[in-house]
């Protein structure tokens, strides 16, 4: 049992190295697409589109800090560091509850 | 697949949050009631795992860039609600502190992701698997299958989600407020490259994981009785 969560802890800090792999993807996502856009796509940005998208600004918007430049190294640190807190976040948060309501 | 803010209008993510609610609270209870300590490391996992994979982005011909999920492996092997709790999770983070997925539709996705997948793989995966033996290589086929369908599935989910807007949401003129395109553009767009890319990925990081399990130690399986239940339940049968 220890020996496997070890083994998947070992994989998941694999794949927080490889992370940056996921920046090479280059394309637009259906249904992801920012204003300017859509704007491209329509000529227009439906209004409610419009109001909506601007409503939260997350901290590191897309797994990077606000305003880092094109570099591509600076990008792959901070999508390191993302992934990073993304696992500590989300793990340590669940063990945390986790180890409080679990029996025995 | 984690929809923006201002794609979907109020009446679909104020719906998608009404139905949330009761589940989150549901599958936050039944976690509480059902989990074991042995469980609580690859619950945490299972979070930070969902949260990764979904950052590797890949592309698929025709431009377009998506990712698995996950969410298939951990509705098989935690379970569908402990799956709830902890993809949920992850995709709450991804929407507040990196801006993926919008706040507003943090129901819609949790829907998609976190719940339509983890049930359909893990009843996908019930029901392919049949009663053959834990350690069945039929086992890993329906794991992949039930990776496969579970996002595909989502995918649809998705795409009817965004089609509808338009018939929700436009000016008295005909403009659409929300997302623009109409169920005919936005189901096969999500459908297709589901079925075509992201889909395979899923299939294939379910059955891998789920092979390594079923080779190293079964009773993490969900629904699989512990080593000493079974010794428990052999002695009283002896008795």
């Amino acid at each position: 049992m220890d020996k496997i969560i070890k083994n998947f802890a070992i994989g998941l800090a694999l794949l927080i190295i490889l992370a940056p792999l996921g920046l090479l993807a280059v394309g637009e996502t259906f249904g992801e697409w920012g204003p300017e856009e859509v704007k491209e796509k329509l000529g227009f940005v439906p209004p409610g589109l419009e109001q909506l998208s601007s409503l939260w600004s997350a901290p590191m918007p897309d797994y990077a800090l606000p305003e880092q430049g094109d570099s591509m190294s600076t990008a792959a640190m901070t999508y390191i560091l993302s992934a990073v807190l993304g696992v500590v976040i989300c793990g340590g948060l669940l063990y945390f509850v986790g180890k409080k309501v679990a029996k025995d | 697949m984690h929809i923006p803010d201002g794609y979907l209008g109020p009446y679909t993510y104020i719906a998608l949050w009404i139905i949330m609610i009761p589940i989150w609270y549901y599958a936050g209870r039944k976690l509480s009631s059902e989990l074991k300590s042995r469980q609580v490391p690859l619950l945490a996992l299972a979070a930070a795992f969902s949260f990764v994979i979904m950052m590797f982005n890949v592309p698929i011909p025709g431009g377009s860039t998506g990712h698995a999920v996950g969410a298939a492996i951990i509705g098989i092997v935690l379970g569908p609600w402990a799956a709830v709790i902890a993809i949920s999770v992850a995709l709450v983070l991804q929407a507040l502190m990196f801006g993926d997925g919008g706040i507003t539709a943090i129901a819609a996705n949790c829907f998609n992701m976190a719940v339509v997948m983890p049930f359909v793989a893990y009843y996908a995966y019930k029901f392919i698997s049949g009663g053959t033996e834990i350690t069945s290589s039929r086992r890993v086929i329906a794991a992949a299958i039930a990776g496969y369908i579970s996002l595909v599935i989502a995918s649809a989910f998705t795409g009817f989600e965004f089609g509808i807007q338009p018939i929700l949401h436009h000016t008295a003129e005909g403009v659409p407020l929300y997302m623009p395109y109409p169920l005919s553009v936005t189901v096969p767009a999500m459908v297709l490259e589901h079925v075509f890319g992201f889909g395979i990925l899923e299939a294939l990081i379910t059955a891998l994981i789920f092979a390594y399990i079923q080779r190293t130690d079964t009773t993490l399986l969900y629904g699989e009785k512990s080593a000493a239940q079974k010794k428990k339940k052999k002695n009283a049968s002896t008795a």
